[in-house]
């Protein structure tokens, strides 16, 4: 593709990607919103947290997996415990890590 | 490197440093990514230029790093554009459900606001605004730096081109993964928001098995939401 068509093609990818982000924002302010819809907007963080999560810890290569190749479900448990104690951002965050580069020094390249 | 904790964070007088230091977990991600991005799209024959100008004014890593597949492929431009709209439609719903913490907000800080909200800085601040009282100071020094890490990545990786450097031995790929996990323990404080996140986690995998690689996230968590929300209201009935 030609240089500038390469820039041309960005700078629409960033128009489309800018106007979902602002319109609600916009289209909101200043608005009384109704108790339902309020109720529901407190469900969308954990419903998009775990839409984007599970997939990344139970597909791999396009189908399921819960072998122990699977490395990132099985690293997830423990996460999963250190996030409920610690009540932390950091602490499973670097747990995990530690957890997963131990996987893959005992496991080889999983 | 701080904890991100309340007390912590709390001994932290400007309001900056707090935002700078409560980025680290999503700086800590984005760099890695940020760097595959780059290069990716350097081998896919983009200039330094259009992945620097990518970085800043698109900041939506799945896109980008979908978008460079795109580019390679010799795949018009439209359909590049579509492509990153459907795949960034699900930022109306992180929009919408972070509205009611800013609803004091001026219009202008709300347009600034709206140009670095991500996967990852929606789910920090709304965790971060469920627990206590933030500055906006705070709030725009979590995504400019997170912005920075990103555009900081694709430079990195933009520069590296044909040099292979390994992030698995890191575990870096784990960190975003690991992160939503703390987040979404940090989201769920009722039932029926557990059942929430069950039931849209999935969907998404079922989605996905389906062949719906793009629109999963947006419908599982429409679907995952409605049925919380709605669980949630007849209990209340």
């Amino acid at each position: 593709m030609e240089a500038n068509l390469v820039i041309v093609t960005i700078i629409g990818m960033a128009v489309v990607t800018y106007l979902p982000r602002l319109l609600p924002l916009i289209m909101l302010s200043g608005k009384k919103i109704p108790e339902a819809v309020l109720l529901w907007l407190q469900h969308v963080a954990p419903a998009v947290l775990a839409a984007m999560l599970l997939p990344t810890l139970i597909i791999r290569d396009g189908s399921i997996s819960f072998g122990i190749e699977n490395l990132f479900l099985w690293a997830a448990i423990p996460t999963l415990v250190a996030a409920i104690l610690s009540k932390s951002l950091f602490i499973p965050v670097v747990f995990g890590m530690v957890l997963v580069i131990l996987g893959r020094w005992l496991l080889g390249p999983v | 490197m701080t904890d991100y904790n309340q007390n912590q964070q709390a001994l932290i007088k400007s309001p900056w440093l707090r935002g700078l230091t409560a980025a680290m977990p999503i700086v800590l991600g984005y760099l890695p990514i940020g760097f595959a991005f780059g290069v990716l799209a350097e081998k896919a024959g983009l200039l330094t230029i259009h992945i620097v100008l990518m970085s800043v004014i698109v900041f939506a890593g799945s896109a980008q790093l979908i978008a460079v597949g795109l580019f390679s492929a010799q795949i018009a431009p439209l359909s590049i554009i579509v492509t990153t709209f459907i795949v960034n439609l699900r930022h109306l719903l992180f929009s919408a459900a972070i509205f009611p913490n800013l609803a004091h907000w001026r219009k202008t800080e709300l347009a600034r606001f709206a140009y670095e909200l991500t996967d990852e800085t929606f789910a920090l601040h709304s965790t971060r605004f469920s627990k206590h009282k933030i500055e906006k100071a705070e709030v725009f020094a979590i995504n400019v730096t997170a912005h920075i890490a990103w555009i900081a990545g694709s430079l990195l990786g933009a520069a590296a081109g044909g040099l292979v450097v390994e992030i698995e031995p890191l575990a870096l790929d784990f960190v975003l993964p690991a992160m939503f996990i703390a987040l979404l323990v940090m989201q769920t404080k009722k039932y029926a928001q557990m059942i929430t996140a069950v039931v849209a986690g999935f969907t998404s995998v079922a989605l996905l098995l389906l062949g719906f690689s793009q629109l999963h996230v947006i419908i599982a968590t429409v679907v995952g939401a409605t049925f919380g929300a709605w669980i949630e209201g007849w209990k209340q009935t």
